[in-house]
């Protein structure tokens, strides 16, 4: 609360760019978590945005009307406040900018958010994905790949999960020299098992071979990964990195396997950019969402400009080799970049997305989230800048995953359990520090601030809303549902998300949904097919209750109908 | 002529078709007087069928004696013939380019077309000014229908009658209309029952370079303005362009004369612009090879999305005008028989329920494109394949068509109709075996005897069988008036036209079928339970008629 300069400013306006008539007067209430506008209306419409989720906070200069305040969410809403009082205008400002900067994990809202779950639900809730169950279902541990111990108390890669699945031909020895011959000690583990090729796709970060190191550990890694593959000769290592950042990172005792010295691999490079070009491509296509009245040059040219739309295209391509690889030539994959966090998370999860319809079920993408970017290491507190740090450490990472599922989603309407109000959901939580999921950069880190004591877990929250976040046109039973998807990547094929990045303006607020019109019909139906079984009961109730006298059970139906009719 | 002259070899064995998405076909290609057909001759394959009149322009190639002839059709599909030997492939090629550039109308497929079905309702009859006055007259005494262009000396391109203010006399009219570009003097387009405000439609006033002004012109328009309110005159054309206009003795209304008119100049580009507007587009999304920048920036070029834009976003200025600020509207450009009509018809659809269903709708096409005089036969004679000297083409009607979609899109259930029709409405505006969109205007439809000697588009779409595949599964009629974004954002390509032969519709075939299957189910369910609760209702009224009687 010390940060709180106001606690309260009254008669502040929402306004709206583009219809001056939907602004809105009403109060602005400062929490220690929120920041809550509440409309002067009869309704006293309330707007809550979490400090956690505010982005940046700018004043524009004061003019006759007041003070200008525009506060941008990382979720990219955009709130645009004008307060009567600049002093006022001040103190919000300053205690904004403050407030939405913490500088400890102890300070993040989930650390104070209370749903009011009792100890036992709690920890119920973070057993709600349970990924040793998710490599059970995929056939994981097998006469080829086991668990390892190796990295008990993450003593050999502390950015890893303690539990590693590896080639059972694997020996600790090779294990352990693997990890050193990778950076950060990140060595090649077991991340998808494709069932129906017995190809897998594992994950590593990139090795320390320079320009001519090379490891009998690492090498004889990957011969196990090979050979774990009965049916196939041959493995791809796709390197996720354009060819000439992997070439530059040898000068630095890094790079790429040497195709010689690993025998029967094929180096693919892929050739999607890192964080930094990334974070910069994504401040653009946001300014383009922010353009006020635009033309459609200035808009298809700023969309260009930006690069976004190539690098989805990119990760996709990335997920659409691996998947190819795995489900029509079944040869295994491994998958790296440079540590093996933000890219190789990027490819494995969109071709797992590709490969296995599980993972486009609502259960099946938490897992997959839970899999691939929280247990392998994804840096989510830096990421997406949880704690006030450095800024180039941050980058839309996950946001280009879910937009890849989003693009595949337009493609395939009926594959995917989930919505578009999922995905954006799962963005915002990514971001908001609500829950105890993404907060941190690993799961050692993870352990050490006892999130599963102190936090909530968002999957069972999720979950039990999943009906607003169902998509009414899939069907387990349709043939775009199962199997491996096939996306087009031609150009045109990739869209503008304007469910994420239309928002800034309330007023360009998508109009009627089809989806939505169908939930309601499918939730009309659900109620008619109810209505049936009882109305179907109910004559075989009358005619017996016509031969016995009247039970009370029928007199009591009765009274409800007459109040219906009445 | 016969067609027997053109056609230089009537059939080819052996020849090979490729078409986007579907296994090449082997068979034999025959050429008849308005079809090129291919047909394997086995039952499994599908037969092709495409009138040349579809045909917008062809390609030869030749590797050895085996010859390719790439047909680009103005449905913008491409397939290509590979047909053995040099002789044959030459003969096709000139016949086909004969025939699918056929000057004569009356040469034209709708005048041998013979219906396989069963004309129940005479499309011909179906649409006519005198039923659309009746429904103006149940809600205002302020016109009549004049009779004034009967023989129509005074506009050729304009309908025999007309539906003017009641006060004007046929004399003021003349007047008027020899003020106006080709006699099209301010006629009414709609009447927005809710406030009693209208929406007329001209061509530009012949003003000149020397202000020239016309009294009946002034009285005419302002007969339409009630007691103390003003109206706006919507230029489709920027002040720029209307200025230029005056050195060829148009020009736009001074307000000097329209004291109480407000003008307000758009940017909707003349047709010759839009032609190559649809030309570019097309380039850009048949070329699969495009990174996504350049993707994006030959899409930028081509200036389709602009144009929709701006088209739309007149519109909606129309709209606006007649039911936020309650003013009456005068929309015209140059002839005002292309970007004027864009204009009326879209502020229509936003406005009017009835518009947005199947009947409204053509009623509306109808009404504000074929009696109206948009020159059809010009502006359709070519689409985006056409490679000679450009004359009057332009996809005027399309980007109607596109502007429609977009809304559509953005009120997924406020239409009756889904995209198929507006999909079939394209076609058959290029090429059709229906007589509809043959002509101009109503004088040459007339003199062509279209509605004695062919079939009426409407007498097809309107039977039941057909009528189905063009039903909206999520219609709920809607009473208000839908104001569509204008965003850039909110503007997407119509991938049902212009990426349909690139890129394969199975997904999202799947995904309607399944919407229809959700809508049906539910329906179903309502029937059932309707139903019984009738018989539940029933046996109660017995119950305590037994009860009674007890």
């Amino acid at each position: 609360m010390e940060h709180i300069r106001t606690p309260k400013v009254e008669n502040v306006r929402m306004t709206d760019r583009l219809t001056p008539r939907k602004s809105t007067v009403g109060t602005l209430y400062l929490s220690s978590t929120h920041t809550i506008f509440v409309e002067n209306s009869e309704a006293r419409k309330e707007i809550w945005v979490l400090h956690s989720l505010v982005y940046n906070v700018e004043r524009l200069p004061t003019n006759p009307s007041g003070s200008p305040l525009i506060i941008r969410c990382k979720n990219f809403l955009v709130y645009r406040l004008l307060i009567p009082q600049e002093k006022d205008c001040l103190d919000v400002l300053a205690s904004l900018t403050r407030l939405s900067r913490p500088e400890r994990y102890g300070e993040l809202f989930c650390f104070s958010f209370n749903p009011n779950l009792d100890k036992e639900l709690r920890e119920k809730a973070w057993g709600f994905i349970d990924l040793k169950a998710e490599f059970n279902r995929m056939g994981i541990p097998s006469n080829l790949w086991h668990v390892t111990a190796a990295n008990h108390e993450y003593r050999l890669c502390d950015t890893y999960p303690s539990e590693l699945f590896v080639p059972k031909s694997a020996s600790p020895a090779v294990i352990v020299g693997s990890a050193k011959f990778r950076s950060r000690g990140r060595l090649p583990i077991l991340s998808y098992f494709h069932r129906d090729t017995s190809a897998s796709i594992c994950r590593s970060s990139q090795p320390l071979s320079g320009f001519s190191a090379r490891s009998s550990d690492d090498e004889q890694m990957l011969q196990a990964i090979m050979k774990s593959n009965p049916v196939s000769e041959l493995m791809y290592v796709v390197d996720t990195r354009p060819k000439l950042n992997a070439m530059a990172n040898r000068a630095a005792g890094k790079g790429y396997e040497i195709e010689d010295h690993y025998t029967n691999t094929k180096l693919q490079f892929i050739g999607i950019e890192n964080i930094h070009v990334m974070r910069n491509s994504q401040q653009k296509l946001i300014d383009v969402g922010e353009l006020v009245a635009p033309s459609m040059s200035d808009f298809l040219w700023g969309l260009e400009n930006s690069g976004w739309l190539k690098h989805i295209k990119a990760v996709l391509d990335a997920g659409i080799f691996i998947a190819k690889a795995v489900a029509e030539d079944g040869v295994s994959v491994l998958v790296h970049c440079s540590d093996g966090w933000d890219r190789t998370a990027q490819a494995c999860s969109v071709a797992s997305v590709l490969l296995d319809p599980y993972y486009r079920t609502i259960k099946g993408l938490m897992v997959l989230i839970e899999k691939d970017w929280v247990s392998f290491g994804h840096k989510f507190s830096h990421r997406y800048a949880h704690l006030d740090g450095d800024p180039k450490e941050v980058s839309p990472v996950m946001d280009q995953f879910l937009e890849c599922v989003w693009q595949l989603m337009q493609q395939f309407p009926c594959a995917f359990e989930f919505n578009e109000r999922f995905l954006i959901q799962l963005h915002t939580h990514i971001y908001s520090c609500q829950y105890g999921n993404f907060i941190g950069n690993c799961q050692k880190e993870r352990r050490d601030l006892r999130l599963q004591e102190r936090t909530h877990s968002l999957w069972p929250h999720l979950w039990e809303n999943r009906a607003e976040y169902t998509n009414p046109l899939y069907r387990t039973d349709h043939s775009q549902t199962q199997g491996v998807l096939k996306p087009l990547t031609t150009a045109y094929c990739f869209k503008f998300w304007k469910g994420m990045y239309g928002r800034a303006e309330k007023s360009v607020a998508s109009h009627q949904s089809p989806a939505d019109c169908l939930n309601v019909v499918r939730e009309e139906s659900q109620q008619l097919e109810e209505e049936l079984s009882t109305h179907q009961e109910v004559p075989r109730e009358t005619d017996a209750g016509q031969e016995t006298c009247p039970t009370e059970g029928e007199e009591n139906f009765r009274g409800e109908e007459d109040q219906q009719a009445v | 002529m016969e067609f027997a002259e053109l056609i230089k070899t009537p059939r080819v064995d052996g020849v090979v078709l490729h078409r986007p998405f579907m296994p090449t076909v082997e068979g034999t290609l025959c050429l008849t007087g308005h079809h090129l057909i291919l047909s394997s001759r086995q039952d499994t394959t599908e037969e092709l069928w495409l009138l040349h009149a579809n045909i917008d322009s062809t390609e030869k190639r030749f590797v050895g004696s085996l010859g390719t002839i790439i047909v680009k059709c103005k449905d913008l599909r491409v397939i290509q013939l590979d047909i053995p030997g040099m002789e044959e492939c030459l003969n096709i090629a000139s016949s086909i380019e004969a025939l699918s550039t056929l000057d004569s109308v009356s040469l034209m497929y709708p005048f041998f077309y013979r219906p396989l079905f069963e004309v129940i309702e005479d499309g011909w009859q179906s649409f006519v000014p005198e039923e659309s006055f009746k429904d103006l007259e149940s809600m205002t005494d302020e016109w009549r229908l004049s009779e004034v262009n009967k023989d129509f000396s005074l506009c050729p391109s304009y309908p025999s009658l007309l539906t003017v203010p009641k006060d004007i006399d046929d004399e003021s009219l003349c007047k008027a209309a020899s003020f106006r570009h080709g006699g099209r003097f301010p006629v009414l387009s709609y009447y927005h029952k809710k406030n009693a405000m209208v929406m007329m439609r001209a061509a530009q006033p012949l003003t000149g370079t020397n202000g020239r002004r016309c009294k009946e012109d002034e009285k005419l328009i302002n007969a339409t303005l009630c007691a103390g309110k003003r109206g706006y005159i919507i230029d489709t054309r920027t002040i720029a362009v209307a200025q230029q206009a005056k050195a060829r003795g148009g020009g736009f209304e001074q307000e000097a004369n329209y004291p109480q008119w407000r003008r307000i100049h758009k940017a909707i580009e003349r047709s010759n612009v839009l032609q190559d507007s649809l030309i570019k587009l097309v380039e850009a999304c048949n070329d699969q090879s495009h990174s996504m920048d350049r993707w994006l920036s030959k899409l930028e070029a081509s200036n389709w999305q602009s144009n929709v834009k701006e088209i739309l976003t007149t519109a909606c200025l129309a709209a606006q005008c007649i039911d936020r600020e309650g003013a009456s509207v005068l929309v015209h450009g140059t002839e005002g028989t292309d970007s004027t009509l864009q204009v009326t018809s879209l502020a229509q659809i936003i406005l009017d329920p009835a518009c947005r269903t199947i009947r409204g709708f053509e009623a509306l096409i109808e009404r504000e494109w074929l009696q109206a005089g948009h020159p059809f036969q010009q502006r359709c004679a070519q689409s985006a394949y056409s490679n000679g000297k450009p004359r009057s083409e332009a996809p005027v009607f399309l980007l109607f068509l596109d502007c429609v979609w977009q809304i559509l899109r953005q009120f997924p259930c406020s239409f009756q109709f889904n995209e198929n029709l507006l999909i079939m409405l394209f076609e058959h505006a290029y090429a059709s075996q229906f007589g509809t969109f043959l002509g101009n205007c109503v004088a040459e439809r007339g003199k062509l005897q279209l509605s004695q000697k062919t079939v009426s588009l409407w007498s097809w779409v309107n039977r039941p069988q057909e009528l189905e595949r063009f039903l909206n599964p999520l219609y709920e009629p809607n009473n208000l008036v839908i104001w569509p974004s204008v965003a850039p954002q909110s503007l997407l390509l119509w991938e049902g036209v212009f990426l349909r032969w690139n890129r394969s519709t199975k997904c999202l075939d799947e995904a309607y079928q399944e919407m229809v299957h959700i809508i049906e189910y539910n329906k179903e369910l309502q029937n059932k339970v309707n139903s019984l609760r009738r018989q539940l209702a029933q046996l109660e009224t017995e119950d305590k008629m037994v009860a009674d009687l007890k």
